[in-house]
Parts: structure tokens; sequence; C-alpha cells
């Protein structure tokens, strides 16, 4: 099962390494991984995204707590949680297929932010299944390159 | 008072009450131990730089203080790596100081590099690489702090030369503050409530005491606890001597090699009581058939052991001298006379034993005879494999702290050097290595360390001339094929140790063992005694990896 997991830790050195190195010393493979600062500058935030066993991902999340620098570890799977992954699609856009490539893209409620001659750059943000469809549906004109911040997530509701 | 990085470091390990230090200088930290030459800290030179980092985790063991070594960087640093995962496996606290070259090379494979804190990331409680000396008192001072506190762990700080050069005005933090570490030391009081219910009410309960005991300096509380309650005790390897052996209540070590009264108590019981222990292989075997009829009490500070290899179904999360003493308080006396009546059935029919005979001498004879000779009074450390068991087997061990073993790592080389960090530790203990002649030449250089520093600790080699323990599962498990555990080219040990300005001994005969072993203890210095034993011997009961309590190995099971 896919698990979600948010931990917040001291901003110091070495600490993603500390964070990583658990899932990599048991074998796990990070699915995505989004790092940044919170509201605090002395904390950041990295939200992991691994699939597994429960029992052994419960395992890792008492790990990850073990850890010196963690200050806190949330699972956010089966809870109310919103969550959010951004995109930039480089898709092949001729002149002649460009205004389908538009239209689709403004039903995503995407942007367009780079054109090139033969190309354009999209920048896309939401929810996991809606970055996938896009990029089904864009698959057709040819897509040349992409790049995700890996998913970022936080509850819903006060703090 | 602006003070050197090195004066800072210094200030900080006697601010911390450090009486050894162990370890090697070299090229990085040449200008921390000119410091160190004038500082009222004692240091020991050891020959390697493992040999300080378990001699810093003997010191350890034996005191319950934190250890502490310094050695330069690169294979300094590498050579301690052993050492450091040999205390993180067994939760002992050492602070590892080892030198780096300066800031500005570091990550440009310079001379004598290692990413020591990379390296040593997953064989630490925690590391630090300290840039900037407003950072060092600090750093210091939290590495004592996490080694000691919660469960306890090596902690390495890695420190660049130029940092030790450098100067700072400020002063020691007087306290730490670490958002992100605050073990819970106080355990759940509906918990405990719980735990003591499940206890009174129990038919055949059993405790499995694990070396986290040792470390809460609990021992007390568990006596007072299962004589209250009338709870019969097994302990792990690790635990040796953290329940007196001779009390009525004690079933001796669980495990591989563990007593069969221990393991079937664990086997039959329905309620199991694990104290500081962490359901290791070796002790659950096949996890399966591990305490079918029980529930499971766990009772430990780290909560990721709770639930880790089998499933809990009483965790109690703390340290457990504050849980066993409330426990104490709840729990009521109950007869138990038929599973009492069969756990002394079983410990009449299932007595450690082996072939004993005149024609040659037989290791377990070598471990009962020091175990008379020192009235169970010394402090024995042991390398790994057939000696070691035999050493926790034979040896009737009645106080914490008095049985030093590598148990998670299983690390040969380890007795020896760890003897010396606990004679300096307890001056006035015997202190006796139960060596094999495989383990004893991994530190065998250490000879020069005792010497030199006049400590009389005792190295008993069961000499048998092979690496034992694998030629024991070799003859049990592949037909006997002896692949490469022949020790042919082992040297005259008694010549060894006089080379090294040690005594030496030789015993060949079952008759001489006893008055050597006197001889020994009686010499004031490092005295070697190599005991020719029995060969083939082999470590029984066993209980094969991976399997359950009814295909022991070695007994007959009634």
């Amino acid at each position: 099962m896919k698990h979600v997991i948010s931990v917040l830790v001291e901003n110091k050195v070495g600490v993603l390494a500390r964070i990583t190195g658990l899932f990599s010393g048991r074998g796990f493979n990070i699915e995505s991984l989004a790092v940044g600062e919170t509201e605090n500058m002395n904390i950041s935030r990295m939200t992991i995204v691994v699939s597994g066993d429960d029992s052994i991902l419960e395992q890792v999340r008492k790990q990850l707590g073990k850890v010196i620098d963690t200050i806190k570890v949330t699972d956010f799977t089966g809870t109310d949680y919103v969550e959010r992954d951004l995109m930039l699609i480089k898709v092949s856009a001729v002149p002649g297929k460009r205004s389908e490539v538009v239209e689709l893209v403004d039903v995503f409620r995407g942007k367009i932010i780079d054109v090139g001659q033969k190309d354009m750059v999209i920048e896309i943000s939401g929810p996991e299944d809606r970055l996938e469809a896009m990029l089904d549906l864009l698959r057709p004109y040819g897509i040349k390159e992409v790049a995700r911040t890996g998913r970022i997530a936080m509850n819903r509701g006060p703090k | 008072m602006s003070r050197t990085g090195s004066q800072i470091l210094i200030d900080v390990l006697k601010k911390e009450g450090v009486e050894y230090i162990f370890g090697i200088p070299g090229g990085v930290v040449i200008p921390l131990f000119d410091t160190l030459f004038d500082a009222d800290l004692k240091f020991i030179l050891t020959r390697h730089e493992q040999a300080a980092g378990h001699a810093a985790d003997g010191y350890a063991r034996a005191t319950g203080k934190v250890g502490v070594c310094i050695v330069t960087s690169g294979p300094g640093a590498t050579n301690l790596t052993t050492a450091i995962a040999t205390a993180s496996m067994d939760s002992i606290p050492l602070v590892a100081i080892t030198g780096q070259v300066k800031t500005h090379l570091i990550g440009s494979d310079a001379f004598q590099e290692a990413d020591v804190t990379g390296i040593t990331r997953p064989i630490t409680k925690h590391n630090y690489l300290v840039k900037d000396i407003k950072e060092l008192a600090r750093v210091v001072k939290e590495a004592f702090y996490i080694a000691s506190t919660g469960r306890p762990g090596p902690v390495v700080i890695d420190l660049p030369v130029d940092v030790t050069t450098d100067t700072w005005d400020g002063d020691i933090p007087e306290k730490v503050d670490l958002p992100g570490y605050k073990p819970a030391y106080e355990g759940n009081m509906r918990q405990i409530k719980i735990t003591a219910e499940a206890i009174n009410r129990s038919k055949r309960p059993v405790v499995y005491a694990g070396g986290g005991v040792i470390s809460s300096n609990s021992s007390k509380q568990l006596i007072e606890l299962a004589e209250k309650a009338n709870l019969p005790v097994n302990t792990t390897l690790l635990a040796l001597g953290a329940f007196p052996e001779d009390n009525e209540l004690a079933l001796g070590m669980l495990g591989m090699h563990g007593t069969v009264p221990a393991n079937y108590a664990v086997h039959e019981s329905d309620l199991l009581i694990a104290i500081g222990a962490r359901f290791d292989d070796r002790i659950t075997g096949k996890i399966d058939e591990f305490a079918p009829h029980a529930r499971i009490i766990h009772i430990d500070i780290d909560p990721t052991s709770i639930s880790k290899n089998i499933r809990v179904d009483i965790p109690v999360v703390g340290d457990a001298k504050h849980i066993l003493t409330e426990l104490i308080k709840h729990v009521n006396y109950v007869d138990r006379k038929e599973w009492f009546e069969k756990i002394s059935e079983w410990k009449k029919k299932y007595r450690l034993s082996y072939n004993s005979t005149n024609d040659v001498v037989k290791p377990q004879y070598v471990v009962e005879q020091i175990c008379q000779a020192t009235k169970g009074k010394a402090i024995i450390t042991t390398e790994v494999g057939q000696n070691q068991m035999w050493a926790a087997q034979y040896y009737t061990y009645t106080e914490p702290r008095s049985f030093l073993s590598s148990g998670g790592l299983g690390t040969m080389g380890f007795g020896f050097p760890a003897a010396i960090g606990a004679q300096l530790g307890c001056p006035d203990k015997i202190v006796i290595d139960i060596a094999g002649d495989g383990s004893f030449q991994m530190n065998i250089q250490e000879l020069s360390t005792a010497v030199n520093y006049k400590l009389p600790v005792k190295v008993a080699i069961l000499n048998n001339g092979y690496l034992g323990m694998v030629r024991q599962w070799q003859e049990m498990f592949h037909d006997k094929r002896y692949s490469h555990t022949r020790l042919d080219g082992n040297p005259d040990f008694v010549r060894v140790a006089e080379a090294y300005g040690a005594a030496g001994f030789l015993v060949e005969k079952k008759e001489d063992v006893r008055p050597v072993i006197e001889k020994a203890i009686s010499i004031n210095g490092p005295v070697v005694i190599d005991f020719r034993v029995d060969p083939e011997e082999n470590v029984f009961p066993m209980i094969p990896a991976g399997q359950a309590i009814s295909q022991i190995k070695g007994v007959e099971l009634i």
C-alpha cells in the first residue's frame, strides 16, 4: 500500500542522508521525495511517498522518529489531507497542433510557460491522478521531457 | 577567555567526568594531542584503533559510564568502525572523536581523508561533522547526552584539524536543546497496571530479561519483581548477571545455545515478560513457533523495538528501572505450583553437561575452574564463537556488568581490548578474557598495551586449533567438510606473551588447569594461558538457526 509520510526535521547538514538512508538500508524505494523549509526556517518538511507492507512501514515510521534531528513524523494515509505535485512537461506542438494542446492544458487548468518553434513547456499542479491523466492525453502529441517536484501534502483543518 | 578547539574539547570532556581516553594519534590530530599532553586526563595508547574502540566499550560496559576514544582521520577512523558497530548493536554509550582533514579540503580526496559521517551514519546513534568552532562545545556536550540517555549508543564527532587550532571565547552551554530527542523514561501508568494484572492472572509466566536491564541499572528491581510476583527468569547473553544465576528463580540463558529450561519455559509459557530485550533471531529461532501460547509484554525504552520482530500484546515504553519500580507495587505473590514443578523437573533433567574425561582438557571444564577460582566474582570478557558460548554457559554470573561480550555484531577480537578497558574502569576486579585461538589473534597486538600500562588482565585461550564455531557448523550441517577453519600456523602463545613482556603458560593436562589459573591470578600483570582443549568439542545444546526448540541438538528431549 502507498503511504504519504511527512517528516519535520531540523534544517541541518546531512539530515536528508539520514532520512533516506533509513529507506535504502532496508531496501525500500522512495517513490517521491520533496524537501523544503517550513514557516520556521530552522525546520524543513520532507514529504515521502513510499509503498510497502503496513507492518514494515510502521517500523520505518518509528525509525524515522528515532533520528535525533527528526521532530515529528506523520503518516497521512487514511487521514483527511490534501496533496499536490507540480509537473513541467515539454511537449511537441508543431503549428497546426498547438491549439489542440492549448485547449487540453486549459481544461486541466495548466499553464503554458514557454513556447518554442516545435514545442511548449506546460506547468500543471494537482493530485497525482490529474497529472497522470494530463500526461496520458499529451502523450499522442509527443512528450519530450517531464520534471516533477514530488508530492507535498498537508492535513486539512487546524494544525 | 579565548581557547583553541582542542582546549574546548578537553574542557568539555573533563566537565563530563571523563577519566580515560583510548586511542592512537595521527596526522590531523597532532594539535589535539599536543593539548592532551598537558591535560589532566589519562590517555591509553592502544596498538590498533579497533582496540581503542573496544577498550572504550569494555570500560563503558564494566562501569556504566560513557567510553571515549580519539583516533585520526581516514584509516584511523575506518579502523574504528568495527568497534563503533559493535557498540551500536549492543547499545553501549561511546563518544568517538575522529580527526578530519582541514575543512576546505573536505571532499577533495585529501591525504587520509574519509567521509566518516557518511560511513558511520548507519552504525551510530548520531554523528556530527563540526565545521565551525562555535559549535564545538555544544556538539561535544550533546554527544555525551545522546550517547548516555534513552537507549544508549555510540556518537561520532568528526573534527577537522583547523577547528582544533582555531580559537573561540564562548562558554560551554549548560543545557542541551534537542527538539527532536526527548526519550521517555516514565512508562504509561495505564500500561503498567495492565501489565501487573496480566502477571497476577498468569499461570505460566516467564521473564525474558535483556541487556536493557543492565544498561538501566535495574537488576535490583528485576530481582525484587521476580521474588515478589514469583516469576521464573531467563536472561539473554547480554543480560547474563542481570539476574543472579544462583537464584532459585533463574533458568539461565535463553536462545540458540541457551538452557533447555529457559527455552522450554518460553515455549510453554502463557505470558512472556520481555524487559529491555529485542527478540533477536538468536533468541527467537523460528518466529512462528516462538512462545506460541503466550501473550507478550514488552518493556523497552526504544519504541522501534516494539513489535519489530514479533507482535507484542502489551507494550510499555520507558526506562526499565522506572517501570519495574512502579510494576513491583502492583503485583502479588502467586503460588503457581504446577508451573514451578514443571520447571524444576526440566532443571533436574536438563542440566548443562559435557563428557568429562581425564584424557583431554575440556573447554567447559576450564571455564568451570575459572569460575571456582574467582568465586564467580571476576569480570569475564569473551571473544566470539565457541569460547563465548562456553563462557556464557559454564560460569555462574551473579552480578550485572560481570559478563562483557559482543552479542549483536558478534565481533571476534572484542574480548581482549574490552578486558583492558574493564580493568582500567574496575582496578580492583579480576578481569579475564575467555578467548579462542582464532579470536585472540585478531587483537593480539594489545598485549603491548596491557604490558605498557601494567594491567593484570588474564587471557584464557581455549585453544582448539580451529575457528571452532564455524567448524562445529561444518561438522553438523556440511558433512564435516572443514573448509578453511583449521588454524595451522598458530604461534606458540606462551612465547608470544613472553616476547611482549607478559607471562605465558601452557596447559595440556586436566590436573594443571586449576593450579595454573590460580598462579595466573596471583601474578600482578598480564598473563596468557594457552589451554590446549579437545579440538572437536561442540557447544550444546543448540537450536539450529531459524528452527524451533523441538529441533534442539545435543540433548535428548524427554
